[in-house]
């Protein structure tokens, strides 16, 4: 398995583990559907902006270790740069991360169109920037094993 | 997706030439040995400038390192 294909496997497995691990820290201190308040949506815009620092940096730390690992393992040193190849890939996973997020995005708009509690809004959000990450780093995996 | 009509004899050509290793040809020609890997597994076709660069670290004419499909 080479270097890319393993990196791609890695951001996927990381990117469940802190979404899932947030998500379970952050259960207990889940606002009351029935409720809207002010509270509400400072609970969803903290939910937000602490999972992106966090996945941020702990996507930085992985990835650190990731390297030191996969150079003392192998003894080969990870590519510096990215390539065409590279570029082509990473093209084609923004475009499916992208047009999953849309959906989510849409449906978020859709179910207050429909008159569903803003909460439920935040979690379509929410949701479908973790499946439009994942998604991203399956269509990697999958270009990266199975060619473009 | 996956194979592609463009094939190649990079694999045969690289032990020709003093068996340069996959990591040689990429360092070469400024790729990764990833894709060296998926060139030659027919999983990738390249640009027309790496299709040049590649046939260049050879000393070879574009058409005696790629082909089309109908040639295999």
């Amino acid at each position: 398995m080479t270097y890319q294909e393993k990196k791609s496997i890695v951001s996927l497995i990381s990117t469940i583990l802190i979404f899932g691990f947030y998500c379970l820290y952050m259960y207990p201190q889940f606002p009351e559907w029935k409720v809207e308040s002010t509270e509400t949506f400072r609970f969803w815009g903290s939910f937000v902006l602490i999972l992106m620092l966090i996945s941020i940096v702990a996507h930085i730390i992985i990835s650190i270790i990731f390297n030191i690992v996969y150079r003392i393992t192998t003894r080969e040193i990870e590519p510096k740069f990215a390539d065409e190849l590279d570029k082509l890939i990473e093209l084609k996973a923004y475009r499916i991360s992208f047009f999953v997020f849309i959906v989510g995005f849409l449906l978020a708009m859709g179910s207050l169109v429909i008159d569903r509690p803003s909460q439920a809004m935040f979690i379509i959000l929410i949701a479908s920037g973790f499946l439009s990450d994942l998604t991203g780093s399956v269509t990697k995996l999958y270009h990266y094993r199975k060619g473009v | 997706m996956g194979s592609t009509l463009v094939s190649n004899h990079i694999r045969k050509l690289r032990f020709n030439h003093d068996e340069m290793t996959q990591q040689q040809l990429a360092d070469r020609v400024g790729v990764t040995r990833q894709t060296i890997v998926a060139l030659e597994k027919g999983n990738y076709s390249p640009s027309l400038e790496l299709a040049f660069r590649i046939a260049r670290a050879f000393n070879l004419p574009l058409e005696e390192v790629f082909f089309y499909g109908e040639n295999t």
